[in-house]
This record gives C-alpha cells, structure tokens and sequence, in this order.
C-alpha cells in the first residue's frame, strides 16, 4: 500500500485507522479484499515515524465499552503530510503505470476536494500522449519486419490501453460531478 | 505566425426550443501553415460536425470561418462548392473511393474536378501513388485492394488538387494495427511536405501525430496540449529497461 494513499485519504478529515480501511475497500472492491487488514496500521505506523501524520487517543472512558484497543487512535495529517498530499496529486506516476494508486488518488482528491479529478485525469494524459508520440515515431522510423518494431508496438499499445481507462476515467468522474 | 484556417465562435445548432442541440458551440479555432491538429472526443461531440463545417459541407449556425485569408462562411452554395474542389482535400473513415474507376482515375478525379488539363491530372495522380507507395496498383480496381491501401489512395486522392488544408475525419478508424502504421507514416510525410493537416479521431495513435491536440466535449474546446518539445528520453524505461 502507497504511503501517499493513505495520506491523501485523511486529508478530508482525521480518521481512524478502520475508516481508512473501511473507505479503502469501499474504493477497490475485490481487489480491496486481498489487502492484509494489518496493511494500513503498517503503513500509518511509518507515517507517524515520518512526522506525516499525528495520532490522537481520545479521553480514556471507563466501563466496559472503552475496550482498549488501536484502532480508537484518531490520525490526522501534518502540515508537512498536507505538503505531501498536495505534492502526490500533481505527479504523474508513468512508465511505471500503477493503475490502484491513479485510482485512489481520483478517490482522495475529489473526497477531499484537493483537486478536480478531471484536471488529473488530463495532466495524466498529456504526459501518455507525449510518450505516445515519442514511441510512435520511433516504431516509424523502423522498417517493415524489424524486430525492433515489434517490442515498439507492444510499447504503443500498452500505452493505448492506458489511454483508453484514461477516457473511462473521464466519462464516470463527469457523470458523478454532475449528479453530485 | 499566420492562419490558414480561424474560426470565432463557430456554432451549430440543430432543432430549436427545448430539443435544441448545440452540436459546435461557440468554437475558436487557430491552424498555422504546415501545422497538424488533432481534435479528440467521444461520438456526439461536435468534432465531425466541427470539421464538415470548416470544409464547407454543412453550414453553420453562427460564427465566423476563414480559410487561406478568406472568409467562408458567408459564400453561395456555388462559391462554397468551388472552394471544396480548389482548397480542401478530404479523407474519411469509409474511404469513399468510386469502385467503378480505377485507382488513378480516383485520385486524378479531384485535380480534373479543380480544371486540371488531363494530362497534369494524371501527371499528378502518378505521382502522388508513388508517393503512397502504390505507383503499381494504378489500374486497379479499389475493390481489389487492402483496407490500408485503400486509405493510401484516399490520402493521395485529397492532395489531388493541392489543397491548402487536408481534413481527415477518423482516417485510421478501419484499419488493423499494420495499416494504421501505413497511414500515420503517409500522414508524418506530409506533414513534413508543409501540409496543413485537421484531424478529428478517438484514435490515440494519429491523435499523438499532431503537433497539438484538442480535446473536445459538448460542443466545445475544453482542453489543447502542444505534443511537439516537451518531454522525451522514456523509451528505455517504457521498454521497461530502467526504472
């Protein structure tokens, strides 16, 4: 699990560690499930090392309903983990395409209203179609036949395949904004 | 730099009242000599309305169009039609080749169309197949020829009359991975030949052909990169040889 992921998600509000875990499968679905439930606490736990996020312990209650246990720990960002944040949403994560982290970041940014998912969405694909270009003309440049020319349109298409989740993106992250 | 091609405000609206439907909305378009834009986005919005208008094969609503310093809009449907056969060449998805004629006769059609003597008509159609790389496919029939070849000769069809703007609309749309390559290479020669070429396509292959891409929503321009310059150096890591 991506630091910045869980990051971004506490930058609408603090929360304990099962919201987090809860919103995380919310977000992934099947492939939430395979998360290790002690995964967040992990990557928190390294967090709060970094200074990125503080914890809090609420007022210790009494009676047996106060069960002792970490998950009552409340994590908020620090100004150096907003920094962070606001660092994680302008980058852009190509070649090494991780689609779950480009996904929770659409997540994070519009929960928190950090930025237009939209804008991200274009950011990223400007990036693609830049690499597009650039692996296109050299697949060009190659005669018919080349081996060469092989590896770069198995390159090309990926890149497409990119695009094309890049367009899903779009359509559902301007259907939301409109119903929302 | 100047503009072959500007259109202010560019609108087309079809129906009125509340099944009013803005298919190009209020569009401001510059194209530079020798420049190649792509316009990208999903069927329905506006872009081959977008490009039938600029060429002259719809009419607009509002707006203003001007084409190699003239403006356009305001033209008879004769002028209009006179402008179509002298200043514009046009590629489509379907090819749209006559199948009785052959290939030379097809591509020599728009240079006779635009009062080419015969022989410089012909001069020009063998030519420009041999520029397509299908100088030996002269008297075939279209019928017997590749989907690829097929918009090969379409391309050297619409430069049969040395058009001052090409528009393609979808021109890889029906073509394999192979073909497809074909034709962005033809489309990259002539860019580098200085022809000024308008796009409209979903097809990100030709779009990242361009020197600039337009993304268009609804009607309108909501989003335009500059693909030239910029970033370069990923192939090793695209490869997946660094990283």
């Amino acid at each position: 699990m991506q630091q910045e992921v869980v990051l971004a998600l506490l930058a609408k509000e603090p929360s304990h560690g099962y919201q987090l875990r809860a919103r995380l499968r919310q977000a992934l679905g099947p492939i939430g499930e395979a998360m290790n439930a002690g995964q967040v606490y992990v990557v928190l736990t390294r967090l709060e090392k970094a200074g990125l996020v503080t914890t809090e312990r609420p007022e210790l209650a009494t009676g047996p309903a106060a069960a002792p246990t970490a998950d009552r720990k409340t994590y908020a960002l620090t100004p150096k983990g907003q920094q962070r944040v606001a660092e994680w949403m302008t980058e852009v994560s190509w070649p090494k395409p991780d689609l779950t982290e480009f996904h929770l970041k659409l997540v994070a940014a519009a929960a928190a209203g950090l930025a237009d998912p939209l804008s991200i969405v274009d950011t990223q694909r400007r990036e693609l179609l830049r690499r597009l270009r650039e692996a296109q003309r050299a697949a060009m440049a190659e005669p018919d036949g080349a081996e060469a020319g092989l590896l770069l349109e198995g390159i090309v298409l990926r890149l497409q395949a990119d695009l094309r989740w890049l367009e899903a993106c779009e359509r559902s992250w301007t259907t939301r904004r409109s119903t929302s | 730099m100047s503009s072959i091609l500007s259109t202010r405000g560019l609108t087309r609206t079809y129906g009125d009242g509340e099944s009013l439907v803005r298919a190009v909305d209020g569009v401001d378009l510059d194209v530079a000599a020798g420049e190649t834009v792509a316009v990208m986005g999903p069927s329905g919005c506006g872009k081959s309305t977008l490009l039938h208008l600029v060429g002259g094969l719809d009419r607009a609503s509002g707006g203003e169009i001007h084409l190699a310093g003239r403006r356009v809009d305001q033209l008879t449907e004769r002028a209009l039609a006179r402008l179509r056969r002298t200043d514009v060449g046009f590629v489509f998805q379907a090819f749209h080749l006559m199948d009785e004629l052959t290939v030379i006769e097809n591509v020599e059609l728009p240079a006779l169309l635009a009062g080419r003597s015969p022989r410089a008509a012909r001069a020009r159609a063998t030519e420009l197949l041999r520029r397509v790389g299908l100088d030996a496919k002269g008297d075939a029939l279209p019928t017997a020829l590749s989907g690829g070849q097929r918009q090969r000769v379409a391309v050297a069809r619409a430069l049969s009359n040395e058009p001052v703007l090409v528009l393609a609309d979808e021109p890889t749309g029906n073509l394999d991975s192979a073909a497809t390559l074909d034709v962005l290479r033809l489309f990259e020669d002539l860019h580098e030949a200085g022809q000024t070429l308008v796009i409209v396509t979903h097809d990100e292959r030709i779009a990242a052909t361009a020197d600039r891409l337009i993304s268009m929503r609804d009607g309108a321009f909501v989003d335009e990169t500059r693909l030239t310059g910029g970033t370069t150096g990923h192939l090793g890591a695209l490869a997946g040889l660094e990283g």
